[in-house]
């Protein structure tokens, strides 16, 4: 049995209110991460996986709401309390990386400052104990002759240098969970594998929870345990990563992994695999199956009913062609 | 040269600065000096007919810029580019006329559409302003075959932009380059935008409409698997200059250069073989203050004094170049 999980979604649904009707951006969703594993989310724009992300953390850009399904964190019911709470938890119990580091430092502050700042909002500590823990931490995320850089600016750090002081400060205050929203995806290919390894180390030695929230698919494969995939708000298939990335059980899935082109798969001019149309937008998801207008293995009930996540190996799919798998 | 032998392109020692000043008050007050950035630096390399070459690195290595360069988007600092054999910039040269037969795909189709025109007119653009179309009706046949050719419907010329995915974006700027007839695309990163399914579905278009209409292709991207799909041959650059220049088959399989040996393996490794990345230490250098000699030096496991100071050519014969010292001693 698996340990009790750190995080558990249940049932999460996003909606956004509009003048033409209410929009369903994340449908149905549920999982649950264990201390110390990395769990992936991938979909590709406007599957809903940042929102996702977004509602974990508290942070719903209004008029998006929750509203329905249950977040809980280390048993605590967490999607319901009250702005000011929800804040302390945000920073002390979950730690938040975004995309873009330019835009979650603020340019006006030294890089020390900010930490400092940081750590002595969550934790007891004097303002001397709170640097040092700053240059701690900046040494932990790899920055090298961390007093000297303490007192820089961000404008004076590189892109990567710069993510790996957002990271410093997501975990500060030594979050059980840390939500990771595209962490890579602003960096080059070379300063991506080092925020990677950074991520990896981190949860395994200090036990932390990652929701590694990405498009990319490699990513994945290098760093998380187990991933979800999300297709038009819901959830595709969620399974240990080597099972869903060498025997994709959703159709959905499936043509993803082929559309990734492979150094050395195929030859010059072969095509790759190609998934025809594009998501649905969210004012037009079909009913049934939401993949099933692009689905090359659709059938009458993927038409009509919308699937359950069913029990496929050691994964879940959401799709009717394992429905007589489970009897 | 027998013309159909002739490479399309064809690019000798080409240079770019670009005046990164303070401005003129400021440099007379703190008595700061002009600085120049030097993001093309002695490019050479030729494009043959109907083939794809492909430019691959980091942000800042100066690939776009030499996209531009050859599109005439920027003027050139230093250098010559040739195409189908005559001087661009040579007086008397009708350069105008010459860039008639190539065109540019950018990267984002959120921004390289106008939103107030209808696609069919941006489609036509072109046609309109080469005088490519005798009537009103040739246009607008024209315009159809078009966007049938890229994959949407001739009554999608009747929406805006905003009526369409990342994709089918990329779809009319392909169908709007094709419209001037060109024989050379430029494509600078033109699937970094879009979601990969999506992805997959441009590249086999580009790869259907060159074998199609019997194209040339410059494609730049950060994306070495991309790359490796699409490109005949790949060109990798560093701070402004090419480093390795090779087939991409043999590129692929045996990198020389040891920044591409290191590109290659900061790939995520998507069949879970289990090899662990290598992660590169450091970062690329600030292209204001590009290091002496070798500009990958200061992160290059092989380095040595020779390749501290003296900068490296690209040698190599015709398959495949590379600009190192360490492969050219026989070090690596």
């Amino acid at each position: 049995m698996s340990p009790a999980p750190l995080l558990e979604v249940r049932g999460l649904r996003v909606e956004f209110p509009t003048r033409r009707g209410t929009l369903v951006a994340v449908d149905d969703l549920s999982f649950a991460i264990a201390p110390g594993e990395v769990l992936g989310v991938v979909g590709e724009s406007g599957a809903g996986k940042s929102l996702t992300g977004m509602a974990i953390i508290g942070l719903l850009e209004p008029p998006g709401r929750i509203a329905a399904g249950e977040i809980r964190l280390e048993g605590e019911r967490i999607d319901q309390l009250p702005p000011e709470r929800m804040r302390r938890i945000r920073g002390r119990r979950i730690g938040a990386i975004f995309q873009d580091p330019l835009t979650s430092l603020n340019p006006l502050y030294t890089v020390g400052d900010q930490l400092v700042e940081t750590i002595l909002t969550h934790l007891e500590v004097d303002r001397d104990e709170a640097r040092d823990r700053a240059l701690k931490l900046l040494a932990e995320v790899g920055i090298t002759a961390p007093a000297a850089r303490i007192d820089h600016y961000p404008h004076q750090f590189s892109g990567g240098m710069r993510q790996r002081v957002v990271i410093a400060l997501a975990l500060c205050a030594e979050p059980s969970l840390i939500v990771a929203d595209e962490p890579t995806t602003a960096l080059d290919v070379s300063i991506q594998a080092q925020v990677i390894a950074l991520l990896k180390r981190l949860a395994r030695e200090h036990g932390t929870a990652v929701m590694l929230i990405t498009h990319d698919m490699g990513v994945i494969a290098e760093t998380a345990d187990r991933v979800a995939v999300m297709y038009a708000g819901r959830l595709a298939e969620l399974g240990p990563v080597r099972e869903v990335i060498h025997q994709p059980r959703h159709p959905y899935t499936a043509g993803l992994m082929g559309s990734i082109p492979k150094i050395g798969a195929l030859k010059r001019h072969d095509r790759l695999v190609q998934i025809d149309g594009a998501m649905p937008r969210l004012n037009a998801i079909p009913a049934g199956c939401a993949f099933n207008p692009r689905c090359p293995k659709r059938f009458e009930r993927c038409f009509a009913e919308r699937p359950e996540p069913l029990q496929v190996g050691n994964a879940l799919a959401s799709c009717w062609l394992y429905a007589d798998a489970r009897r | 040269m027998h013309a159909a032998s002739r490479p399309l392109v064809h690019l000798t020692d080409v240079g770019r600065d670009f005046d990164v000043s303070k401005p003129w008050l400021n440099r007379l007050v703190e008595g700061a000096p002009r600085q120049l950035l030097r993001a093309v630096d002695g490019v050479s390399f030729d494009v043959k007919r109907g083939e794809t070459l492909a430019l691959v690195g980091e942000s800042g290595c100066g690939k776009s810029t030499v996209a531009r360069l050859i599109v005439g988007l920027y003027a050139l600092s230093r250098g010559r580019i040739e195409f189908d054999g005559i001087d661009l910039a040579a007086p008397g040269t009708d350069a105008p006329a010459l860039r008639r037969r190539m065109q540019m795909i950018f990267q984002d189709p959120y921004a390289s559409l106008n939103p107030r025109w209808r696609v069919r007119d941006i489609v036509a653009e072109p046609i309109r302003v080469l005088g490519l179309a005798a009537s009103p009706q040739a246009e607008r046949d024209r315009v159809a075959e078009l966007l049938r050719q890229v994959g949407l419907a001739p009554e999608d010329g009747e929406k805006y932009p905003h009526e369409f995915s990342g994709g089918q974006r990329q779809r009319i700027s392909i169908a709007r380059a094709l419209s001037g007839n060109p024989e050379f695309l430029v494509c600078d990163e033109p699937t970094s935008a879009l979601d990969v399914s999506v992805q997959a579905q441009i590249l086999n278009l580009m790869t259907e409409l060159q074998e199609r209409l019997g194209l040339t292709y410059l494609f730049i991207s950060h994306n070495l698997a991309v790359v490796s799909h699409i490109a005949d041959r790949v060109g990798v650059m560093y701070l402004g200059r090419v480093v390795e220049l090779a087939g991409a088959a043999e590129l692929f399989a045996a990198p020389r250069h040891p920044y591409t040996r290191m590109l290659m393996d900061a790939i995520p490794d998507l069949q879970m073989t289990g090899k662990a990345r290598t992660p590169v230490a450091g970062e690329v250098p600030n292209p204001l203050a590009p290091p002496a000699g070798c500009a990958f030096h200061p992160r290059c496991p092989h380095a040595n004094a020779r390749c501290r100071s003296e900068r490296p050519l690209l040698t190599g014969s015709g398959a495949a170049a590379v600009a190192c010292h360490a492969v050219e001693e026989r070090r690596l």
